[in-house]
């Protein structure tokens, strides 16, 4: 044996397989990873992958289409029982035509995003005030829980009296629908926040308000976004209902006034917009969370 | 009045139930100023709490606790800790994290680069400044929570188990790369852990401490001279009778505790 020191260090053998060596250089690891992973699909292929997800939805949608056709032949008076797709696009052409539809989107809009603005402001510093004193919890607690059961819908008769019919009073009512999910995400997200990063920044000198701003608003945002996404859509629930009863314009007005007289596509028609409208809002809110949160994408 | 300086601390804890448990029993113990003084024992004995009550985080039920000649009544700087699961902000990137500290501190913004850049080359993370925690490895997010206490400068840097989560080999990496900081920069260290090994390699002096109820059973003193090898036969003897001495302690403890 020769009198070679032991020592902690690993030492490298003298010749490394020439894979190894390759690797050691970032442009070739980067090579060799691509070397690995099967070739991208060709283009058609992809085109399809793409639309894969919107079948069920276009199958949906021809199923209704031929359903309403076919039974318009059996009877023609069917038709206003399901007016087909094709139907709908017709009335909604008629409606930008006469230049009403965008005023009653535009109504129902304002509307939603008054009402859960509000419900934001008030509702989000409510519940992470409420998160983060276990005292202040206590005591608004008992109220909160008492009026949340309350269904908006049964708010309408009184809000009625208070506000008359119009903007304020609808807004009223989709405010005390998005209010609660807002307060109550917002109090889980200060209420769970890690102690142990509470603890970090108290040892690093963090009192009171510096506290709060870059310890517990950060870590409860993801559940502050949560709460407000479903305070959107079931404020754009309430809109409906509110404006189905009383309303001067909107799109559940528009609903409503379709059915006095039995245009059934203009109602279809009202729906189907409360629905993209919910999907576009609800991206934006994503899209807003994912702009807040960067450190939060793709978790 | 030494650097840090306990005196028969005791703390009751209450169990779920609402019972009262002794976790801390008369702690006296003196550290002196630049001292890595590591505190070993196993789960249980009150070694986490300890250090709790030295970060402020928690009071004592009977006695005082003073660093640095002022008695520890809250949490501050001066006692930075490095936390076992990091402990880091997931919403801010390495540099953000280091100069949380330093904005409390209220530091001008040329002092405050110029340490978070000193201390992110210290701990080796140059090239990782604008990542976020989640995109740093287990060993990386422990250097990103050494520089953040490193940098407001405490007077006594508190470490609860810090490498307990890191892989046999991060782990060994890192207490190195802590000695070698330590050395450029001395620093008084309280660092908790049940591993004897790293403490003996790492201290120079070692506290261990014995459960229900949690007390300081005896403090060795290591002063052989660093790096440590671990093969060294004095080394070695010294980790076996410590070892031996814990698992006559557990032995005990289970004879007199009933199952």
């Amino acid at each position: 044996m020769s009198a070679k020191p032991i020592t902690n260090e690993i030492s490298a053998p003298a010749s490394r397989p020439p894979t190894r060596a390759a690797a050691a250089s970032p442009d070739a690891m980067t090579q060799l990873a691509a070397s690995m992973v099967p070739p991208p699909l060709p283009a058609w292929r992809r085109v399809l992958a793409r639309i894969a997800r919107w079948w069920l939805l276009i199958a949906f949608v021809v199923v209704w289409e031929l359903i309403s056709t076919f039974r318009q032949r059996i009877n023609p008076q069917l038709e206003v029982m399901l007016p087909p797709p094709t139907a709908v696009i017709s009335a909604a052409q008629d409606l930008l035509n006469r230049g009403v539809l965008f005023t009653h989107i535009f109504d129902s809009l304002k509307r939603v995003l008054m009402a859960v603005g509000t419900a934001t402001m008030l509702g989000v510093p409510l519940g992470l005030a409420m998160g983060w004193s276990p005292r202040f919890r206590n005591v608004v607690d008992p109220l909160l829980e008492f009026i949340r059961p309350i269904p908006p819908l049964a708010w309408i008769p009184l809000s009625i009296l208070w506000f008359g019919i119009g903007d304020v009073q609808i807004v009223y009512i989709i405010f005390l629908a998005a209010f609660f999910p807002v307060v109550l995400n917002s109090l889980a997200g200060a209420r769970d926040v890690d102690p142990y990063l509470v603890r970090a920044g108290l040892s690093l000198g963090a009192r009171r308000w510096t506290l709060f701003s870059t310890v517990v608003l950060p870590a409860a945002l993801p559940q502050i976004f949560t709460g407000m996404r479903i305070g959107l859509g079931i404020g754009w629930m309430a809109l409906v209902a509110g404006e189905l009863v009383a309303a001067p314009s909107g799109l559940g007005y528009m609903i409503n006034n379709a059915r006095t007289l039995f245009r059934s596509d203009y109602i279809l028609l009202g729906m189907v917009m409360i629905g993209a409208l919910g999907l576009v809002l609800d991206y934006l809110m994503r899209q807003a969370a994912r702009l807040a949160m960067p450190w939060h994408r793709g978790q | 009045m030494a650097q840090v300086d306990i005196q028969g601390v005791s703390k009751v804890h209450f169990s779920i139930k609402g019972e009262p448990l002794l976790a801390l029993l008369d702690v006296t113990l003196q550290v002196e100023q630049n001292e890595f003084f590591s505190i070993v024992g196993p789960s249980g004995c009150g070694k986490t709490t300890l250090l709790n009550l030295l970060a402020g985080f928690e009071q004592p039920t009977r006695g005082t606790l003073h660093v640095g000649g002022k008695l520890i009544t809250e949490p501050g700087w001066e006692r930075a800790v490095v936390f076992q699961e990091y402990a880091l902000f997931p919403w801010y990137t390495t540099v953000e994290n280091v100069r949380y500290g330093l904005q409390r501190k209220g530091l001008s913004d040329a002092e405050q680069r110029r340490l978070v850049d000193h201390y992110i080359g210290l701990v080796g993370l140059r090239g990782f400044e604008s990542r976020y925690p989640r995109e740093l490895s287990g060993g990386m997010r422990q250097r990103v929570s050494i520089a953040r206490a490193l940098a407001v400068n405490p007077s006594v840097l508190l470490m609860d188990e810090p490498f307990a989560a890191l892989d046999i080999q991060t782990r060994e990496y890192m207490q190195d790369e802590l000695l070698k900081i330590w050395q450029s920069e001395p620093k008084t260290v309280i660092f908790i852990t049940h591993s004897i090994d790293e403490a003996i390699k790492l201290s120079d002096s070692v506290a261990i401490m014995g459960p229900r109820p949690g007390r300081i059973e005896e403090i060795k003193t290591v002063d052989f001279e660093r790096p440590r090898d671990p093969t060294d036969p004095t080394v070695v003897r010294l980790a076996a009778e410590v070892k031996q001495w814990l698992r006559q302690q557990l032995f005990e403890t289970k004879q007199t505790v009933p199952a």
